[in-house]
C-alpha cells in the first residue's frame, strides 16, 4: 500500500494498520491456482460505481480475523492471459455477499480459511495501484513475504524448549553441543541474510532473487530442527521430557510440511533462483 | 571499502592469473607474486594507522579476503595481513598461521611461507621453516612439527589465533565459491546435451539454485566473522568457519556434478578451486570443531536463541 497505494488509501487504512485497529488478509491462492499463481480465475468486473467481484479464495491465512482483504483478481481477459489483466483490490470482508470459512488442520489449528465472493460489489477506489499492473504488484509483495522472520523462526520456540531441557538434564556431550552449534551458526546467518534483504526492501528495491533464497534456506532449518530434536530427544529415552516440549514438537513436526509451501513453494523458488542466475 | 576492493582486484587479476597460480603450484617461484604484494602496501591493510598501516578494520578487509579465494592466490596473503596486524615487528615475507595442539598439524600455504607464526599454550611464537610437503598433488599445505618452539614473541591474541584463521578461512571458502557458483551457471548454459544446454533441465536448475544458496550462506556468515572487533568473538569466528565450511562441500560437489568428467581434469581451472575450499574447510577447525566450542558457549547462556544471536552481533 504504501508503494502502490493512492494518497486517499494510505491516509486511511495505513494509521489503522498501525494501530492494530485493521487487520488485512492476502488473497492469492485459488482452489485451482496454487504454484500457477498468474491461473487465477476470481474476477472483478466493472459496474457503475465500481467493481463486482465473483469467485473464490483458498488457504488465505486468518481471513476470519481479518478486516480487509488485498486481493489478486482478474479484471480483464482470462486465465488464458496469464500475467496480464490481474489487479490488486481491497475487499471489505464485511461486505454482502462474502463468505469466511475456517480450514481445520492437521494439527487441530485453523489459520487458513476459504473466502467465497457471491456478487460482492466494491466501490470504485477499491483498487489498488494500476488496472492490469496486479501481478507484478504482487511480485513485489512477495519479497516481502519470502524474506521475513517468519520465514527462518517458525521452530525456534521448539529450539528453545529443546535448549531449555539440555540445560536442565545437564547434557553436554559433543554430539549435543555440535547440534546446538550448527542451529545457532545457521540462525545467526538467517538471521542477517533476512535483515540484508529488509535493508534492500526498505531502499526500495525488489530483491526477488534473494528474498526466495532466504525463504528456502530458512524454511529448510525450520523444517530440519523438529526431525532433528524429536531424534536427540527420543535416543535419550533416561532423559524425562516434559509435557509442553513434547507438544511443542510434536506441533511443530506437523505443521513443518506447510512451511516451504507458504509464499512460494521450494520448487518454485529454486526455479526463480535459477532463473537469477541466467540458467533458462 | 569498495575503494580498496577495486585496485585490489585489478592487481589480483594482474599478478595471479590462473597460469601464474598453476606454476607456484607445480613448484614455480613465489618471488615475482609476492614481490608484488609487498610493494602493493596491502599487506598492512589492518596494522593500526598509529604503526603506520592502512588501519582497516575486518569488515574492511572481507572483501579484500574473499578476492584472495575469487582467484585462488597461491600465497598466504590474508594470513601475512592478520600476523602483521598482531605483530609490529613480524619479519618480513609470506606467513603461515596455525596452533600448536600438540600433534603435527597441517598448514595451508605453508610450504610457500617464509614464516609460520604459531600460537601456544605460552603465546606466540615465529618458527622459520619450511614444512614438509603433505605428498598431496598440487597442494602447497605443508606438515609442521610444533612439538619444540623458540621463546614466545607476544602474547597470544584474546580469542586465540584460531579464531583470526578462521574468519579468513571463511571469507577465502565464500570467494571461491563465489567463483565456483559462476563457472557452474556460466557452463550449464554452454553445455548442449539433449539438444539444449544442460542448465535448461530442471533437475540441474534446483540443484544450481541449492549451490548459490550456501555460496549466499558462506558469504553472509563470514561478513558475520568480520562484523566486529579484532581479533573476533568466538560467537562470531564460530559462526563464520561452521557456515562456510558445511557450504564448501556442498558448493565443490555441485560443481563438479554439472561440470562433468572435465571438471576433474588437471586441465580445468574449476579443481584449483574446488581443491581449495575442501583444503580450507577442514583448516583451522573444522564445521564440527566450531560447531562444539559455539554450542558450549550457547547452552551457558539461559536466554532465547533469538535474543542470543542478536546480542552476539549487535
Amino acid at each position: 500500500m504504501l508503494n502502490y497505494g493512492s494518497e486517499a488509501q494510505r491516509d486511511f487504512y495505513i494509521p489503522r494498520i498501525c494501530r492494530g485497529e485493521l487487520v488485512f488478509c492476502i488473497g492469492m491462492s485459488e482452489p485451482g491456482s496454487g504454484s500457477d499463481l498468474a491461473s487465477v480465475r476470481t474476477r472483478a468486473d466493472r459496474t457503475e460505481t465500481g467493481w463486482r467481484v465473483n469467485g473464490q479464495k483458498i488457504w488465505t491465512t486468518n481471513a476470519m480475523h481479518g478486516d480487509y482483504m488485498i486481493a489478486l483478481l482478474r479484471t480483464s481477459g482470462t486465465s488464458e492471459d496469464r500475467h496480464a489483466g490481474l489487479s490488486q483490490l481491497i475487499i471489505d470482508l464485511k461486505a454482502p455477499g462474502v463468505t469466511v470459512r475456517p480450514i481445520t488442520d492437521l494439527a487441530g489449528d485453523a489459520h487458513f480459511a476459504e473466502v467465497f465472493f457471491d456478487n460482492v460489489d466494491l466501490p470504485a477506489d477499491a483498487l489498488i495501484g494500476n488496472e492490469g499492473e496486479g501481478w507484478k504488484q504482487v511480485t513485489a509483495e512477495l519479497a516481502f513475504e519470502r524474506s521475513g522472520p517468519e520465514r527462518i523462526y517458525s521452530s525456534v520456540v521448539l529450539l528453545d524448549a529443546w535448549i531449555a531441557h539440555l540445560r536442565a538434564v545437564g547434557r553436554a556431550d559433543s554430539a549435543t553441543l555440535a547440534l546446538v552449534g550448527d542451529f545457532t551458526a545457521r540462525l545467526a546467518t538467517l538471521r542477517a541474510m533476512s535483515i540484508a534483504c529488509t535493508a534492500r526492501l526498505a531502499l526500495g528495491e525488489s530483491p526477488v532473487t534473494e528474498a526466495s533464497l532466504v525463504k528456502d534456506l530458512g524454511t529448510a532449518f525450520e523444517q530440519e530442527l523438529p526431525v532433528a530434536i524429536g531424534d536427540d530427544l527420543a535416543a535419550h529415552p533416561d532423559e524425562a521430557v516434559d509435557a509442553e516440549l513434547y507438544r511443542t514438537l510434536m506441533f511443530v513436526t506437523y505443521v513443518a510440511p506447510s512451511f516451504s509451501l507458504r509464499g512460494g513453494t521450494r520448487e518454485v523458488l529454486r526455479g526463480i533462483i535459477a532463473r537469477g542466475m541466467g540458467l533458462r | 571499502m569498495s575503494e580498496f576492493l577495486e585496485p585490489f582486484e585489478r592487481m589480483l587479476e594482474d599478478v595471479a592469473p590462473p597460469a601464474a597460480v598453476r606454476a607456484i603450484e607445480h613448484g614455480g617461484s613465489t618471488h615475482a607474486m609476492w614481490g608484488a604484494f609487498a610493494e602493493s602496501g596491502f599487506l598492512d591493510a589492518l596494522v593500526p594507522g598509529e604503526r603506520g598501516g592502512a588501519g582497516l578494520s575486518l569488515a574492511d578487509a572481507h572483501p579484500l579476503w574473499m578476492a584472495l579465494g575469487r582467484h585462488a592466490v597461491p600465497l598466504p596473503v590474508g594470513e601475512t595481513m592478520i600476523a602483521r596486524a598482531l605483530l609490529a615487528d613480524a619479519p618480513d615475507g609470506p606467513i603461515a598461521l596455525t596452533v600448536a595442539d600438540g600433534a603435527g598439524t597441517v598448514v595451508p600455504c605453508g610450504l610457500v611461507a617464509a614464516q609460520l607464526l604459531i600460537e601456544s599454550a605460552a603465546g606466540l611464537h615465529f618458527v622459520a621453516t619450511k614444512g614438509d610437503a603433505t605428498g598431496v598433488p598440487a597442494s602447497l599445505a605443508a606438515r609442521f612439527d610444533t612439538g619444540r618452539l623458540p621463546a614466545p614473541v607476544a602474547p597470544a591474541p584474546e580469542g586465540g589465533l584460531r579464531s583470526l584463521a578462521a574468519i579468513l578461512r571463511a571469507a577465502l571458502i565464500a570467494g571461491a565459491a563465489e567463483r565456483l557458483t559462476q563457472m557452474t551457471a556460466a557452463y550449464a548454459n554452454e553445455r548442449i546435451q539433449f539438444g539444449k544446454p544442460i542448465g535448461r533441465q530442471q533437475a540441474l536448475q534446483q540443484q544450481m539454485a541449492v549451490m548459490a544458496e550456501e555460496m549466499v550462506a558462506a558469504r553472509i556468515a563470514s561478513q558475520l566473522g568480520c562484523a566486529g572487533s579484532f581479533p573476533p568473538s568466538l560467537v562470531a569466528a564460530a559462526t563464520a568457519k561452521s557456515v562456510a565450511s558445511k557450504a564448501a562441500a556442498r558448493v565443490a560437489a555441485t560443481a563438479h556434478a554439472v561440470h562433468g568428467a572435465i571438471g576433474i581434469s588437471e586441465e580445468h581451472d574449476l579443481q584449483r578451486f574446488t581443491r581449495r575450499l575442501h583444503e580450507w574447510r577442514l583448516a583451522d577447525g573444522s564445521q564440527n570443531y566450531w560447531n562444539r566450542l559455539l554450542g558450549a558457549a550457547r547452552l551457558a547462556d539461559p536466554g532465547r536463541s533469538v535474543d542470543y544471536v542478536r546480542e552476539a552481533f549487535a
